[in-house]
């Protein structure tokens, strides 16, 4: 009896070692696959389309802001504004904007940077990365890469958790901490004048982003920004397409991306 | 036994309003909504398809919309092609100019359309919180 006793125990002790053993090691492998699959995808997409943008600086007029103005019109971004008239910043939601040199490319401004430089302010907006972060920490799958490489927002599935915006290293991505039907651009909804009928606003409590104009890419436009730009200082195109206009740009000029160290992939790339 | 009357009296009362709702009742249902469909002419599918479905319908469409850019819908009873939208009108996909529209553009009375409906059965979809509705004159 004392024998079988300590053979049970010696037998139930090897058998949950085993047993630990075999769930981590599952949990291992499953954890392994799915970010192997995640990086599958997008190297898959290196066949397929892969939209991007070249961003002329030179051709950037310093103080234009029609970019910034189009989007934010045509996508009904808020405009919170202080009591005083004065952007209220805290609340700010921005697609596409001006950045300072130094800003936008924090890695890339070194030592006796010139005093252009120092002074100039470079339109940033959603790089669409290869490998975007925001995707991968998103719990809902509301934000996703879309098979034409542009980077999406599915605002129904949005629960406002901003892991994307702590993921992105752009700061591409703002909160609508308050209801965006409250700014003074888009209070008149209802009244018919001043905003566009034809794209949804979004509601309080979920992140927005620069959707590359996949509504207009969609009825065959180009990106808004790209069209109105007064000094024609952005190209967009099909990054995989080696004919495009913008590989043919990209390829006679020296272009740098933001932030590329970080293994990010963006697709917009600037002629400095 | 002491207040014979007070007890009887408050055991009719009190089973005269347990029993509201069966003989509360008596009178038939309440009305139920009639929604106004403001321009005559036949809906995507089958009406009674669309009054049975048309949740799904929609849910299917934002999905299919956002993240596969599948935008234009064959309607399965009649064959035509439609755009997959709520409330954009204009922005067609489809070449046909009699069917560029959204759900919207025939059914442009929300209050007494969808609303009444959906405030009858206590439905409280959130889709205009985010689409823009058509002006509506009243």
């Amino acid at each position: 009896m004392e024998d079988s006793r300590r053979e049970f125990l010696k037998k139930a002790g090897v058998g949950s070692l085993v047993g630990l053993g075999v769930v981590s090691a599952i949990s291992v492998i499953a954890e392994k696959t799915s970010i192997a699959s995640s990086v599958g995808d997008a190297a898959a997409d290196a066949s397929g389309t892969r939209y991007g943008l070249v961003i002329d600086t030179k051709k950037c007029i310093e103080d234009c802001t029609v970019c910034s103005d189009v989007c934010h019109a045509i996508h009904n971004v808020p405009d919170h504004r202080l009591p005083d008239g004065k952007p209220d910043l805290k609340n700010e939601i921005k697609w596409i904007w001006k950045e300072p040199h130094v800003n936008t490319f924090p890695s890339k401004s070194g030592e006796f940077l010139s005093d252009d430089l120092a002074k100039k302010h470079h339109v940033v907006l959603c790089n669409h990365c290869k490998e975007p972060p925001c995707v991968r920490v998103c719990p809902t799958k509301a934000t996703f890469k879309r098979a034409d490489g542009i980077v999406l927002m599915d605002f129904h599935r949005c629960i406002g958790c901003r892991f994307c915006m702590a993921a992105c290293p752009y700061g591409s991505r703002s909160f609508n901490w308050k209801d965006p039907r409250q700014a003074d651009n888009l209070k008149v909804i209802g009244k018919d004048t001043g905003f566009d009928r034809e794209f949804p606003t979004r509601e309080r409590g979920v992140v927005e982003k620069c959707n590359l104009c996949a509504e207009r890419l969609a009825k065959g436009l180009i990106p808004a920004c790209v069209e109105k730009c007064p000094g024609k200082a952005m190209t967009f195109g099909d990054l995989n397409d080696k004919g495009s206009e913008i590989r043919k740009v990209l390829a006679s000029n020296s272009t740098i991306q933001r932030k590329s160290e970080l293994g990010t992939g963006p697709s917009v790339f600037y002629i400095v | 036994m002491y207040d014979t009357g007070k007890i009887v009296t408050g055991l009719v009362i009190f089973v005269a309003i347990v029993t509201f709702p069966i003989w509360g009742s008596i009178g038939g249902p309440s009305e139920l909504p009639k929604p106004v469909i403001k321009e005559s002419g036949r809906c995507i599918e089958s009406a009674e398809f669309m009054r049975a479905n048309h949740m799904q319908l929609l849910d299917d469409w934002r999905n299919s919309v956002v993240r596969d850019n599948e935008r234009i819908y064959v309607s399965e009873t009649y064959g035509t092609k439609h755009d997959k939208s709520l409330s954009s009108t204009g922005t067609s996909l489809v070449n046909s100019s009699e069917e560029k529209k959204s759900c919207m553009s025939c059914h442009s009375n929300k209050k007494e359309f969808c609303d009444s409906c959906h405030d009858y059965a206590s439905v409280k979809p959130y889709c205009w919180t985010c689409h823009i509705e058509p002006e509506e004159k009243i």
